[in-house]
């Protein structure tokens, strides 16, 4: 039976910029930063609460994963805003919309009351977009 | 969404002072700050910064401060930094203070805290295989013997 999730990955249009956005704006930590030969690199992050769930900061570039074509393409849908990755949660979602905000975050929804939580949504230095709800 | 926008607008000037504190500690961690200093950098009085930190962020503005520091720390602890720059690097005033705080945050003394973040980072660095899933490593042409 599975138990728990220990990786998962977001794509990027740049490590280095989403190094920037995930460590000092939203406070991460990171996790593994090695090369992985010339112009590739293993770049992970975790929550500072979670330590254990490992996110992968995937570069979208040209090579085993993606053919040049389809690399283009999908930095194209990134950078478009169509992922939302993941719903991240907080103590205190006006203390974190303020803070966020002030550090240059982007929101594309202030926090706003929804019958299923209180949540806003955000876009990452790529354009994935997230939403971020209060601790119940 | 109007009687929504009422609730939530008015507590944001709240929260923005809040907030300019909690970042003035961010910034200013390495710096002698006291209670007083961020308070008045928040324009709230000292009691009632207390509560109000303390309720929004679970700790007081002090014991935040402190983990800012200790965070800080251990960052630097993680290059060949001597444990006495890294202390006073992040604000802290003795050193025997910043060991006993390090080792109760973390169980190891900085200099342990040190030797075993640079043998980990050595690790990462030789064998990064190890710390990368096969699936991923394969899916981007990383194998054992890649010439990294």
């Amino acid at each position: 039976m599975i138990t728990k999730i220990n990786h998962v990955s977001i794509f990027v249009l740049n490590q280095d910029t989403a190094h920037d956005f995930y460590i000092n704006k939203l406070g991460f930590k990171v996790h593994t930063d090695v090369s992985m030969g010339p112009g590739k690199r293993w770049l992970t992050v975790c929550a500072p609460e979670q330590p254990d769930l490992e996110i992968t900061l995937m570069a979208i570039d040209e090579g085993m994963m993606f053919k040049k074509e389809e690399a283009e393409i999908m930095r194209g849908l990134v950078r478009a805003g169509t992922f939302g990755f993941a719903v991240f949660e907080c103590n205190d979602l006006l203390a974190t919309y303020e803070e966020l905000k002030a550090k240059g975050v982007v929101f594309t929804k202030p926090p706003t009351k929804e019958f299923y939580a209180f949540e806003a949504l955000f876009k990452d230095d790529s354009g994935n977009w997230f939403s971020l709800g209060e601790k119940k | 969404m109007a009687n929504m926008h009422e609730d939530i607008f008015p507590k944001i000037y709240f929260y923005r002072r809040l907030v300019q504190a909690k970042l003035f500690i961010d910034s200013h961690f390495d710096e002698p700050i006291n209670l007083d200093t961020i308070a008045d950098e928040a324009c709230f009085s000292k009691f009632h910064f207390i509560r109000i930190f303390k309720k929004i962020y679970q700790q007081t503005p002090h014991q935040y401060l402190t983990r800012v520091r200790l965070e800080k720390a251990k960052t630097l602890l993680q290059s060949h930094i001597p444990v006495a720059e890294a202390c006073y690097a992040c604000g802290f005033e003795s050193i025997s203070s910043f060991t006993t705080l390090f080792k109760k945050n973390t169980g190891l003394t900085p200099a342990d805290y040190r030797r075993q973040q640079l043998h980990l980072k050595a690790d990462r660095q030789l064998k990064p295989l190890k710390y990368i899933p096969a699936c991923f490593a394969e899916k981007n042409g990383w194998v054992q013997n890649s010439n990294f």
